[in-house]
């Protein structure tokens, strides 16, 4: 464990807590330039959040722990990940911790934590939304670790921040087709996971169409405010994750002083932003799919991990 | 790219914003943000495309920090539209008891206020008022958007 | 302690067990049984201890077992399915004294709970194919018996007739395979048989390796020959489905290991992908079957069916890794087989005990009737949680770090395996990552919907809390799954003296289970106990973040539920386990086809209005319908013919009887 690596984990953490609103906020924005609005600015999540956290906590009656203790654990586990992946540095002291599959296990921890709440307030659309979230977080799983393989077969490790670095070392990797159908499949993964267009309408009023919003309607207050936050602190960091796999230069590694951990910072920050603004602008230009069409969303990426990872066997072993 | 060309040919269509209203009396704690749920609770509809104005690219409340969502739980304040009739003034009494404090009502329309075209029918039961207490009133038959978004930014104070 | 005296001991304090059930006075059965099975389970554990410390001698009994005697042996590996069959046995006892207290069973269940346990035992240490038999046979028997305890229902009676029937069929097939392996090898002991086994015919090694994993597979409940397990599992009462599925599933699993394994292996490639595929076939049907299960037992045992496939295709990764000459990667896999099993009898035996709690509390097993149980019945409730996160495979459970082991080992098998692996290995992730995601999407269901949210029914709503007895028999497997969940270092003494035994860990560098584990020749780690620790540690930061304005805030209240202002809610609006499940049963159409009745009626007078609508929908066994119905239509259809021969005159027995003779005489000439 190098003292830089814990500082730049401990700079990541902070950031992505901090950064995290700003992100969702700055998607809205460019939505709405898009829409032809003016918009409500980047920083309105935080000032969303600042009220949430003054309101009052109303506790729904014939709730159980598991509503209470939901949001914490969401919030929790979003923390941990953000302190485990590569984003500002590649040498986090969590690294040999977590690796990819533990991260992958982690984000369901949070789904999961989040559907028995929405099943725990006993009303037909919290079993609704828990219901249509796990379908799509088991048929996501999948196209995850298919991916995540052809990720790290090249590098014989399965810990993100070692992928990183050898991407570092030889950047030739990421112009592979290896590489870029892996990229594609883990887009569409992170769509899902975090509840985008076209798989679910994060704006959404229409009870019938929710998938996250459904089950979070009975909340409150300051536990609301901590399922926005780590909703946003996901998106964020599966952001940051995606384009640091792929564009890893900048970051900071084991040996980086504080210009390199800064550098890595401005780096990962400027590399979410692009990510956040492309996303946020190809969503105008989808509408909501089925939740019954999906499936066919995510088998067809399930696929790409699939080449993905048959390619990059037999274009690293001819023969 | 149809659509990309219409986003590039038409640009922005929000107005420009028209200076700032005082503040009113509403709760400072839901300034800058304002998270709201609408009621009908009784109606002509008119009030409603109005609101629906308000939202809409020209008027763009959200800039605000005005944003309408799904629950009550999530909500700062109450948009109620039209006199109580007999039939929503439990479901009005319900909305507001499942919002969190501190929260405004906010009566759009002057049917809200003061039971309007209305006033004595065998359905109503009266204005808002007289059902819950109300923060803050949108006079109007229908109001316009710019009279409603004034309201809202009296409250948000942005 | 000595291998004989630990035997003689074990057979002691089983027949003195039996007995006392047999004798103790109504009042007392409750008690006598649980501890008769939790000793016997201690002995178990003991024995198992001292055999994976070494250095246990042989027993041999001459005139015990007809024909070749009682040969007992206790290497390692035998110790390590002997420790969690007693293990088992002590959770289940404990529980069983709180149990049979309700008067669910009655004494003859409960003399054989003992027998059964000790024949769990027993088959691990068997050293000769006869004593072998013998043991598992008497196995079978006892789980019969034990599965028959509520004879008087119909499905149990039903159940009954599923698991005598397959497992008699299993066992031919293990007969034949045994006996063929022992006629080549013409010896009938297992250290004969290993060192023949190399100079077997390869026809004949293939012969035997696909009857025994037949037999062995059907025991451990591999698809398609997995039917008597969702069957029997759930009609037997709730310890006996904790012992049935948490240790007697696992020694088909021994068998395999064992036979197939140890004494023919290492084989050809294709025996480890031959295993790696009904692996994976058995882990994808058993969990989507689980996820549309409604039954909460028929749930688990289905869950049993795809944790059984899982560690096949660790099995199977190991032999075919074993065969490509990666040796390093193979211990990996055979080390996932492993700890997966271990923490699969953690959990799975918490999960049936605290479905036979929810059972003993309001008698029923039907999920869309539960809900509401969290706060009638807490422990129950956090127990079935405990369970629920480890079969879910997901962190902070006791099954994630033997899936953790698996996909490590399939994702660097690939440099090296040739096309055949690299073919192989990522859809087998794929395999692997869809049962995880499934399983969670069945205990979300099985634990959210059955336990959370509101009751259902009128039973559900009178559940309260079981005894002290059942709460301490669940605590302790809770205890165990707590443990393996943060700190799979507990496993690593043993499994540093099984993995040398086996031909996939021989001679490698094995896996490292410390705080953090680590691989030999892959970089990859992951701590379990580490990241359980960050959860926590994230989970303060969120509260502490929450805290800010926490002055400001009014104060709380408890509210009625929002509820979309639907007014009034009734328990009925509420998310069923059948509705949970509806999307993935309309995703999973193909596989599972569902009959589904859907009648809609409209007013005659208006034909835009509808009167009524009627949905039903049914799911069954789609391998046991496709496979099983002809089959068993075909048995009966010849069973009739048969029957035309009976009409019961004595005449025609005695010319059936002459004939017989006759052909008998000319066939033997
Ligand atoms: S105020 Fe006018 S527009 Fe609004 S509801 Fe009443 S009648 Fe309709």
């Amino acid at each position: 464990m190098s003292a830089a690596g814990a500082a730049g984990m401990v700079l990541q953490v902070a950031a992505t807590a901090a950064g995290a609103p700003l992100v969702v906020g700055g998607m809205r924005q460019v939505r709405a330039r898009l829409e032809g609005r003016a918009g409500a600015g980047w920083a309105q999540p935080w000032r969303d959040l600042r009220k949430q956290l003054g309101k009052q906590r109303i506790d729904p009656a014939g709730t159980t722990v598991v509503f209470a203790a939901a949001p914490f654990l969401l919030a929790g586990t979003s923390l941990l990940i953000a302190a485990i992946v590569p984003a500002v540095t590649t040498a986090s002291p969590l690294d040999p911790v977590g690796d990819l599959f533990a991260v992958v296990g982690l984000l369901l921890v949070g789904t999961v934590a989040l559907t028995l709440a929405g099943i725990d307030t006993g009303t037909a659309f919290g079993g609704m939304g828990a219901s249509r979230e796990v379908t799509i977080a088991a048929l996501v799983e999948p196209t995850v670790l298919v991916a995540g393989f052809a990720l790290s077969v090249p590098v014989h490790s399965s810990n993100l921040g070692e992928i990183v670095a050898a991407t570092v070392g030889d950047p030739g990797r990421v112009a592979s087709p290896a590489a870029m159908l892996a990229f594609a499949a883990l887009a569409v993964v992170v769509v899902a996971e975090t509840g985008r267009l076209p798989v679910d309408n994060p704006a959404t009023h229409l009870e019938l169409t929710m998938v996250h919003e459904a089950m979070i309607l009975e909340y409150t207050g300051p536990r609301l405010a901590l399922i926005e936050w780590a909703a946003a602190v996901r998106l964020t960091v599966l952001l940051a994750l995606l384009a640091n796999l792929f564009v890893p230069w900048g970051v900071a590694d084991a040996g980086s002083g504080t210009v390199g951990l800064l550098v890595g910072l401005l780096a990962v920050a400027g590399k979410v932003l692009v990510f956040a603004v492309v996303l946020a602008g190809v969503e105008v230009f989808l509408a909501k799919l089925r939740l019954f069409r999906v499936p066919e969303l995510l088998a067809g990426s399930f696929l790409l991990g699939l080449l993905a990872v048959t390619t990059s066997y037999f274009l690293a072993a001819p023969g | 790219m149809g659509l990309f060309a219409a986003i590039r040919r038409v640009g922005r269509i929000a107005e420009p914003a028209p200076p700032r209203p005082e503040s009113s009396a509403a709760p400072t704690l839901v300034r800058g943000s304002l998270q709201l749920r609408h009621v009908d609770a009784g109606s002509c509809n008119g009030c409603e495309i109005e609101l629906g104005g308000c939202f809409s690219p020209v008027y763009d409340a959200e800039r605000y920090g005005a944003r309408l969502v799904a629950s009550p739980r999530h909500a700062d304040g109450l948009l109620v539209t039209g006199v109580v009739t007999r039939n929503m003034a439990q479901a009005l009494r319900d909305t507001v008891e499942a919002t969190p404090q501190p929260r405004v009502v906010i009566a759009v329309g002057d049917c809200a206020r003061n039971c309007g075209e209305f006033a004595g029918g065998y359905g109503v039961l009266g204005p808002v008022s007289d059902v819950v207490a109300v923060d803050a009133e949108v006079p109007g038959c229908q109001p316009t958007p710019t009279e409603i978004i004034h309201v809202l930014r009296q409250v948000t104070g942005r | 302690m000595s291998g004989p005296v630990l035997a003689a001991v074990l057979a002691a304090v089983t027949v003195l067990a039996c007995l006392a059930v047999l004798a103790a006075p109504s009042r007392a059965l409750p008690s006598v049984a649980g501890a008769g099975a939790g000793v016997v389970g201690a002995v178990g554990v003991v024995y198992g201890v001292a055999a994976i410390s070494g250095g246990l001698a042989p027993v041999s009994v001459g005139w015990l077992v007809p024909l070749a005697g009682l040969r007992l042996a206790a290497d390692a590996t035998s110790g390590l399915f002997m420790v969690v069959t007693g293990a088992v046995g002590v959770v289940v006892g404990i529980y069983t004294a709180g149990y049979a207290a309700h008067g669910h069973m009655g004494r003859t269940p409960l003399s054989v709970l003992p027998l059964f346990l000790a024949c769990m035992l027993g088959v691990p240490l068997a050293d000769s194919v006869t004593t072998f038999l013998f043991l598992w046979e008497l196995m079978a028997l006892s789980s019969l018996l034990l599965v028959l305890a509520e004879a008087r229902r119909r499905e149990v009676r039903d159940a009954g007739v599923w698991c005598a029937a397959m497992t008699h069929l299993g066992f031919v097939a293990v007969l034949v395979g045994l006996v063929v392996f022992a006629a080549a090898a013409g010896a009938e002991g297992f250290p004969e048989l290993s060192a023949s086994a190399a100079s077997l015919s390869p026809a004949t090694r293939s012969a035997v390796f696909l009857l025994t994993v037949a037999g062995f597979g059907s025991k451990a409940g591999l698809v398609p020959l997995h039917a008597w397990l969702p069957r029997a599992h759930p009609e037997a009462p709730g310890p006996v489905s904790a012992l049935m599925s948490a240790a007697m599933v696992n020694l088909g699993i021994y068998g395999i290991l064992r036979v197939d394994v140890t004494l023919l292996g290492p084989g050809p490639r294709w025996w480890g992908l031959a295993l790696l595929a009904a692996g994976a076939v058995t882990a994808v049907y058993g969990v989507l079957q689980a996820a549309v299960a409604t039954d909460l037992k028929r749930l688990l045992a289905y869950s049993t069916s795809e944790n059984m496939g899982l560690i096949c295709v660790a099995l199977g990764t190991a032999m075919l890794l074993t065969a490509s000459g990666i040796p390093a990667v193979a211990a990996v896999a055979m080390t996932a087989a492993l700890v997966h099993l271990v923490g699969h009898a953690a959990f799975k035996s918490l999960g049936f005990l605290a479905a036979g709690a929810v059972a003993a509390a309001t008698g029923l097993r039907d999920l869309d009737a539960f809900g509401g149980l969290a706060p009638r019945m807490p422990t129950t409730t956090a127990a079935f949680g405990i369970a629920a996160l480890g079969a879910s495979g997901l962190p902070l459970g006791c099954g994630f770090v033997g899936e953790w082991l698996l996909l490590q080992s399939l994702v660097h098998a690939l440099p090296a395996g040739g096309t055949m692996v690299a073919l192989v290995m990522p859809l087998t992730v794929g395999v692997v990552a869809l049962t995880t995601g499934l399983g969670t999407a069945a205990m979300v269901k099985a634990f959210g919907v059955g336990f959370l949210a509101r009751p259902r029914s009128a039973e559900a709503e009178r559940a309260s809390e079981v005894g002290r007895a059942m709460a301490v028999g669940m605590g302790l497997a809770a205890l165990a799954c707590g443990v393996l969940a943060v700190a799979p270092a507990v496993l690593a003494p043993a499994l540093s003296r099984v993995l040398p035994e086996l031909p996939a860990g021989a001679g490698t560098p094995q896996p490292r289970l410390g705080a953090l584990l680590r691989l030999p020749g892959v970089g990859g780690s992951m701590s379990p106990a580490l990241l359980a620790l960050g959860v926590a540690a994230g989970v303060l930061l969120a509260f502490g973040a929450t805290q800010w304005r926490a002055r400001r805030r009014p104060a709380p209240r408890t509210a009625e539920l929002w509820a979309c202002g639907g007014g009034a809610l009734t328990a009925r609006m509420q998310y069923t386990a059948t509705s949970f499940a509806e999307p993935l049963q309309r995703v999973f159409d193909g596989v599972l086809r569902p009959d589904v009745e859907l009648a809609v009626t409209h007013y005659s007078q208006a034909p835009y209005l509808v009167a009524k609508v009627t949905y039903r929908s049914r799911l069954r066994d789609t391998v046991e319908t496709s496979l099983y119905t002809p089959v068993i239509r075909a048995v009966a259809a010849a069973a009739r013919i048969a029957r035309r021969a009976h009409m019961g005159s004595i005449h025609a027995y005695l010319a059936y009887g002459a004939a017989g003779l006759i052909v008998a005489l000319l066939v033997a000439r």
